[in-house]
């Protein structure tokens, strides 16, 4: 039997707040300010196309970062014992307990000019040595307000959901699927690029995903520690709707073509791991 | 002369330091030789198969291959391949890339790799089943892929792990006759291992009954059926009626209460013994023609024959014969000393 009204209340909620706020969205993308039927929104956003790239050259490189990291850890995970994993496991989802703009205002004390990197760095005397040897008049390192701090912040937060999928896909590759690979001659190298690589290919899918989109329309992040010097599609976004600019139009508008890049980034992504078991998609 | 290709001299197992798996294992086994090692679970058959492929590295004791010790060889530079339990495929493959894998690994020319994997598919029956995907064959035909995998190699020894424990029991029997016939084909040793007497005494040459970490007995299918060395090998393999006795001198051993003639000798005069009688060698008479006199408890049929628990007046026998008394019938029981079997107490 199937119990389709188990749905109901999904389908109910989809409907009020996916279905209709999208159609709101492409509504007011098509309109301007009088009401009247237009293109225009599209046209302007073409003063913006800065912010596009900057907003995806920063996710894309922080989701490589995200990578290159939870990938090993991934790996290295899977293979402990259960003691290890619990607690590691609580070590990568403990941040995430923790307010989100909390975390990255920690972020920003530690990164400003008076920051406490920087005062630590002054008081063992490296600037002071840094002068002396090259003859500049350096007195901090600038990290805050820099791409650099938007793409660790993106990198901070949204690691544990590069992990997370990665961990538990190759968590669950059978022990004797890699001993038969063993078996039949492949050294540890093979085993890893014929087998454990290829099998968790769906939670690399996953992770990318799930690191990408959050970090390509974040706001919150670039506008504290990158202080308004990156513009990124987020902010952009924002202060359409609560900024000075008060254009509610265009900022739909973004949103439709920022959300029509990413689909069809991830159709590219899905179009490669295809046949290699599924993975999340948005 | 067939010659020596696998040895184990003095080989232990303990894990975490109390739990003894293996307990001092001596076995060797010959090239070309279809050997069995038959026990219970958690007898240590598995782990002895492990050690061989170096999957697991004995707490003590040496493995030898061809002569040269390979305790510290790793899995993958041994010539020898595996069977899994439940097969391992790699299921982001297809079927020939799975069969292929051990070929890619040692960069074979593409079109030897062709040739060999059509080889070895057409020797388990699934010429035609390249393109497939793991996940749509049936348990059957995935176990046949995991040997046309495992023999790609040419292996001199292929390990099998139980590797018909999965499957129902028509395709079993199926699959039993068609490895002798692949182990026959390829001519290399097998080593097999599984808890289903019926299946050892079928395919084996030499079977290697194992039990708590020891082995139990070794020897041909028959030489185990027929002298089992123990009350444990007696029990494990077939039916068996297992008394106390007493050894009274040569030739001559009483239990239920009656001295019995036999063909056994070399005990201690008035060694306590166990006695062994297979079900199909006790032969039902009138009460006044057997030796020992019982009351028909049930009857039981079991297709080709009936089984018959006669109680005696120190123990319950279990025969097995064709004609079926009546429940509550007083019968007599009648056995050949050849068929009697006397053995050590273990």
């Amino acid at each position: 039997m199937k119990k389709k009204y188990l749905a109901i209340p999904y389908v109910g909620w989809m409907a009020i707040f996916v279905i209709v706020p999208l159609i709101l969205v492409v509504g007011y993308a098509l309109i301007n300010r009088d009401g009247q039927v237009t293109l225009d929104n599209f046209r302007t956003m073409t003063q913006y196309l800065g912010a596009f790239t900057t907003s995806f050259r920063l996710a894309i490189i922080a989701t490589v970062i995200c990578l290159v990291i939870g990938y090993p850890v991934s790996l290295w995970l899977a293979r402990e014992g259960a003691a290890v994993k619990r607690i590691a496991m609580i070590a990568i989802m403990l941040p995430m307990w923790m307010n989100f703009l909390l975390r990255t205002y920690a972020w920003m004390s530690l990164l400003e000019n008076t920051g406490i990197i920087n005062t630590l760095l002054k008081n063992i005397g490296l600037f002071d040595l840094i002068n002396r040897v090259f003859g500049t008049q350096l007195s901090y390192f600038p990290m805050i307000n820099t791409p650099g701090a938007v793409v660790l912040g993106m990198v901070y937060n949204y690691l544990p959901f590069m992990i997370l999928p990665i961990y538990t896909v190759i968590d669950k590759i059978d022990p004797k699927v890699i001993e038969a690979a063993e078996d039949l001659g492949a050294p540890p190298v093979m085993v890893f690029r014929k087998v454990i690589f290829p099998l968790s290919l769906p939670g690399v899918l996953s992770g990318i995903t799930m690191v990408f989109i959050p970090a390509v329309s974040t706001f919150a992040i670039s506008k504290l520690l990158g202080g308004g010097m990156t513009l990124l599609l987020g902010d952009l976004i924002e202060m359409q709707f609560y900024g000075s600019a008060y254009n509610p139009y265009l900022g739909s508008a973004i949103s439709l073509v920022m959300m029509v890049i990413v689909l069809i980034c991830m159709a590219v992504m899905n179009h490669f791991g295809e046949g290699e078991g599924e993975a999340v998609y948005f | 002369m067939s010659k020596e290709l696998i040895r184990l001299t003095n080989v232990s197992m303990v894990f975490d330091g109390e739990t003894t798996v293996l307990d001092n294992i001596n076995l060797y086994f010959n090239d070309a030789e279809f050997l069995t090692l038959l026990g219970p679970s958690g007898c240590g058959k598995t782990t002895t198969l492990r050690i061989i492929g170096g999957f697991q590295k004995p707490t003590s004791g040496d493995v030898f291959f061809d002569g040269v010790r390979i305790n510290d060889v790793p899995p993958y530079k041994r010539q020898i391949n595996t069977v899994f339990q439940k097969y391992a495929l790699f299921t982001h493959m297809n079927i020939y890339e799975n069969v292929a894998f051990g070929l890619r690994i040692s960069k074979t020319p593409e079109d030897e790799i062709r040739k060999r994997v059509d080889e070895a598919l057409s020797m388990v029956n699934l010429s035609g089943y390249e393109k497939r995907s793991v996940n749509s064959l049936s348990g059957g035909q995935q176990q046949r892929v995991a040997i046309a995998r495992a023999i790609i190699n040419r292996p001199k020894v292929l390990l099998l792990d139980e590797p018909l424990g999965a499957l129902d029991l028509k395709l079993r029997k199926g699959m039993q006759t068609e490895l002798k016939k692949i182990q026959q084909q390829v001519g290399i040793t097998f080593v097999y291992v599984t808890h289903d007497q019926e299946e050892a005494l079928t395919m084996s040459d030499t079977i290697v009954v194992m039990n708590e970490g020891r082995i139990q007995q070794i020897g041909t299918p028959i030489d185990i059926y027929n002298e089992p060395k123990n009350a444990f090998v007696a029990n494990f393999i077939g039916e068996s009626n297992i008394v106390d006795g007493v050894m009274e001198q040569d030739y001559s051993v009483s239990f239920a209460n009656r001295t019995f003639e036999c063909v056994d000798k070399g005990f201690a005069r008035k060694e306590a013994v166990d006695v062994v009688i297979r079900p199909e060698d006790l032969v039902i008479s009138a009460p006044e023609r057997g030796q020992i006199i019982g009351k028909v408890e049930s009857v039981v049929f079991k297709g080709i024959f009936y089984e018959v628990m006669v109680a005696g007046e120190t123990f319950t026998w279990k025969v097995q014969t064709t004609r079926a008394p009546a429940v509550g019938q007083l019968v007599g029981l009648s056995v050949e000393p050849d068929n009697i079997q006397v053995m050590h107490k273990s």
